[in-house]
């Protein structure tokens, strides 16, 4: 019998398998997708999250363990376990070290784009060479890998792990990971979770999965409704703002739109809805999401002129473009009048200082609602561009409740040898809200626990086993 | 109405100046959109921060960063939009087509380049072939093919003086052709030049990124990918060993022009002497080479570069190869009778591989340089870019 089962092919399946082979099991990994769709969300990151005191390797200046857990806690609002959330941060100022030691390659800190040197490390090539250096470590160390293998339930007896099952299929072992994600590409589920909004509609049915098709949550709805303890609630979920073109699933980061705080933002009667200058960039990414959700239709429209041309991430898609405003507004399938009258009075509105798109600057509007409080610039300088905009859903929060050994809860009770890691508990950190590179922090330090923790439970059981047989 | 569309856009395009890209430079151009847009690749190679420099990309553009891209494999491993994704990211592809054709298109004269586009192998072997029977047949009707040994004396086969005018005059109109060719595309993808201070230590930095073949190391210095997604460093060796080899043996050459003409000293040279030591390191370096170079072609991930391209690809290596084992052993047999034989064949393969240098796989390296050169001057001129994000 296998001794540590790991279900799911992420980042958090992974580092749990590998640790689990460190120390000494026998590992089978369990991944739904077929092999060049492996990994599930993480080949679609690109940094970690990581607490430092001094300049370390890739990371400048300091990032302190309190300063980490101030901003998970700005960020949460208090929907945070402080004991687990602490251990994740402390974990990862000491997992690059490991990281590198199975193949990952962090990036020196380059570019202008990387200016988030101080808090996050960023991995060479993006989270899919990361995800193939571990597998390629997991191989090397002989962790068995089955891909095409999506588990559709498990064997329970009294809160302990027994098997699982594949279809007709039944696989035992002594311990199990479960790191299957959350449930974001479940559409069905989605629905149920954002319900029916006041004008009859479902706004889920218009959202995009910036991540894998192959986290569908079986797993996580299995679990609950076998009686584990839950954490988080099904409609939180990171949501940002991504263009109308991207495809279904795995848009990735390419498909984000970058310039809606140097213009406007219209909903589908072209008018305003938010301050599009409230913030800098990482809040506002995450909050443009939930906002295009709530506007009819579930559809936006960044505006800009050419004035910001060469101040945001070039688009992947390039935006609609015309010389005059009502021609934009027919590009773009918005009512002409309506579009130019909305322009017109910000225009009027801008109160224009010192303009500086990288800091909070003075220029803003007047006695407009909503308000632009910063980078407000009349649209005036032709050609115009719209980029049209959906809700796109990064990861859900819905999870599983866990202590320090990442142990999967029956009525507050831990499983012996049942854990979970990355997505499928980062509730219990990650309650709401987002701050870059902690789904990766925590999918790596809880990945790495459970894989020792499993490892301990099956080969402390191989140990039982000698006894009783002696 | 979609093609009258097109035409019209072409005509307007060309109105402005601004030249159409051809598909396979379109595709570049595609690819470059969505990576400019992810960039997670940034650390692997210069292509990258070459790319953030820029919003669109032109048809000059998209040569300047084809013939930057060494074909690496790293940023094709690494994307989350390669294919089975139907962005069907494969940067490498994409931007070995294009180079390939640059070759072709900035040959001189023009007609050349159109007659080397193909068939790489068939052509570089018949060449070789061609060139050794031409040369047999020149020495049997001499009546001297096998003979007497004749103690390494190669003039008493061939005359020292119509030896260096056949291959000197070949090697000029190569290196002349290639000059040509590699002085059209630099002046179509740079603008402009930094300072002469600048410019002088851009020029180091990329010889620098020549000599140690840099960018094939994939960023942290553990090589670049092949078979699969993992890393190695072989490819870097076996360039290095034919490179090097290729310099050495050229060295040789040069060494052995200078005894004849400057201290008077006429071949055959003993084995201890410069030339003939050049001559054999520089055999051994550039048999290990081409033979590690094309052993790693064949086992080469099917999705890496463009696999046309692999009959000219492959029949340089062979000829490098072919050079350097006939060179090696007109030197072992030179005592021999055989030597005449040995001979001929050796410079007919050196005549065939003179004569393709410009169109031919020779040239990425001058391209690349070129490429590379562009890279370290544009690196030193202040980005207008001021992009804001995450
Ligand atoms: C576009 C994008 C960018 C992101 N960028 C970052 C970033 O830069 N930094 C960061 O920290 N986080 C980032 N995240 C979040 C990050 O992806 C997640 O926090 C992290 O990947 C979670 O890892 P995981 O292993 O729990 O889940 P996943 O990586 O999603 O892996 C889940 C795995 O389970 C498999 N699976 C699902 N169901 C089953 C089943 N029934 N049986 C077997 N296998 C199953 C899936 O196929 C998949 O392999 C990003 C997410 C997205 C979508
Ligand atoms: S090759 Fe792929 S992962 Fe790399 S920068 Fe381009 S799109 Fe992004
Ligand atoms: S293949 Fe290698 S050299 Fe070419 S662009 Fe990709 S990483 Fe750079």
């Amino acid at each position: 019998m296998i001794d540590v089962l790991v279900i799911g092919g992420g980042n958090a399946a992974l580092c749990a398998a590998l640790m689990a082979r460190e120390a000494g099991a026998s590992v089978l990994l369990l991944e739904a997708a077929p092999r060049e769709w492996r990994g599930g969300n993480s080949p679609h990151t690109r940094n970690l999250r990581c607490m430092h005191d001094v300049p370390q390797d890739v990371l400048i200046e300091a990032y302190p363990e309190e300063e980490y857990w101030q901003d998970l806690l700005k960020v949460t609002g208090g929907l945070t376990n402080e004991k687990l959330a602490r251990m994740a941060i402390r974990a990862s100022a000491t997992c690059r070290d490991w990281m590198r030691q199975h193949g990952v390659h962090f990036q020196p800190p380059l570019s202008g784009a990387l200016h988030v040197a101080r808090t996050n490390a960023f991995f060479m090539g993006g989270g899919k060479a990361l995800m193939n250096a571990y597998y390629r470590s997991a191989e090397k160390l002989g962790v068995q890998v089955r891909y095409n293998a999506p588990v559709d339930a498990i064997e329970l007896d009294d809160g302990r792990f027994k098997a699982v099952r594949i279809g007709a299929e039944r696989i035992e072992a002594k311990a199990c990971v479960l790191a299957a994600g959350g449930f974001e590409s479940n559409r069905e589920w989605l629905r149920e979770a954002w319900g029916m909004n006041e004008s009859g509609e479902w706004p889920a049915d218009n959202f995009l999965i910036r991540g894998t098709r192959f986290n569908m949550g079986v797993l996580l709805k299995f679990m609950i409704e076998a009686g584990a303890d839950p954490v988080g609630d099904p409609g939180q979920s990171h949501c940002v703002a991504i263009d109308a073109r991207a495809p279904l699933y795995d848009g990735g980061i390419c498909t984000r739109v970058d310039c809606v705080s140097l213009g406007i933002m219209l909903n589908r009667n072209a008018e305003r809805f938010y301050d599009e200058g409230e913030d800098f960039w990482p809040k506002r990414y995450a909050i443009w999401g939930r906002l295009v959700a709530g506007q009819p239709g579930q559809i936006g429209y960044s505006i800009i002129d050419a004035k910001a041309v060469g101040r945001f991430m070039p688009p992947v898609f390039p935006g609609a473009k015309a010389d005059t405003l009502p021609e934009l507004a027919r590009l773009l399938g918005l009512n002409e009048d309506a579009f130019v009258n909305t322009v017109e009075a910000f225009n009027a509105a801008c109160r224009v200082g010192t303009f500086d798109h990288t800091a909070l600057d003075d220029c803003h509007t007047d006695g407009l609602t909503p308000a632009k409080t910063h980078w407000a610039l009349p649209l005036d300088t032709p050609p115009y561009y719209g980029y049209t905009l959906r809700p796109g859903i990064t990861f859900t929060y819905l999870g599983l409740k866990v202590n320090e050994q990442a142990a999967v809860h029956f009525g507050g009770v831990p499983s012996a040898n049942l854990f979970v890691a990355g997505e499928m508990m980062a509730g219990n950190v990650l309650g709401k809200g987002y701050t870059a590179g902690v789904g990766m922090a925590i999918g790596t330090a809880f990945g790495r626990i459970a894989g020792t923790q499993a490892a301990a439970a099956a080969t402390g059981m191989k140990k039982e086993n000698a006894h009783a047989a002696a | 109405m979609p093609r009258l569309e097109a035409l019209t856009r072409e005509a307007s395009e060309l109105a402005l100046g601004i030249i159409p890209l051809n598909a396979d430079e379109a595709e570049v151009g595609r690819v470059l959109q969505i990576c400019n847009a992810c960039r997670y690749c940034e650390g692997f190679c210069a292509v990258f921060p070459a790319m953030t420099r820029r919003l669109e990309f032109g048809k000059a553009d998209i040569h300047y960063l084809s013939n930057l891209c060494h074909n690496c494999g790293s940023c094709l491993h690494a994307c989350q939009y390669a294919p089975p994704h139907e962005f069907a990211v494969n940067v490498p592809k994409a931007m070995a087509t294009v180079r390939g054709k640059t070759y072709a298109d900035y040959a001189w004269p023009a007609a050349m380049g159109a007659l080397y586009k193909r068939n790489g192998l068939t052509l570089s072997l018949a060449t070789a072939a061609g060139l050794a029977l031409f040369l047999l047949l020149a020495v049997m009707r001499q009546g001297s093919l096998i003979h007497a040994p004749l103690a390494g004396d190669f003039y008493a086969v061939f005359p020292h003086n119509l030896m260096a005018t056949m291959f000197g005059i070949v090697f000029g109109f190569s290196m002349l052709a290639l000059m040509i060719g590699v002085a059209r595309f630099w002046r179509d993808v740079t603008p402009g030049m930094a300072s002469s201070d600048a410019s002088l230590s851009a020029a180091v930095e990329a010889t620098d990124n020549v000599l140690r073949l840099k960018y094939l190391g994939g960023g942290h210095g553990e090589g670049c990918n092949n078979a699969d997604d993992a890393f190695t460093l072989w490819r870097k060796r076996f360039h290095h060993f034919t490179f090097y080899g290729f310099m050495l043996c050229f060295a040789s050459t040069s060494v052995a022009t200078l005894y004849h003409y400057l201290l008077k000293l006429d071949a055959p040279y003993a084995l201890t002497s410069l030339p003939v030591l050049l001559g054999i390191t520089g055999g051994i370096g550039l048999l290990i080479g081409p033979a590690g170079l094309l052993w790693l072609n064949l086992q080469r991930h099917p999705a890496h570069g463009d696999a046309r391209q692999k009959p000219m690809d492959r029949g340089f290596i062979a000829l490098l190869f072919l050079i350097s084992l006939t060179g090696l052993a007109l030197m072992w047999w030179r005592d021999s009778g055989f030597m005449a034989l040995l001979l001929a064949v050796h410079l007919g393969v050196v005549l065939a591989l003179f004569l393709t240098l410009p169109y031919g796989k020779f040239a990425h390296g001058f391209y690349r340089g070129a490429a590379l050169l562009k890279f370290a001057i544009e690196k030193r001129m202040p980005d207008r870019l001021r992009l804001e994000s995450e």
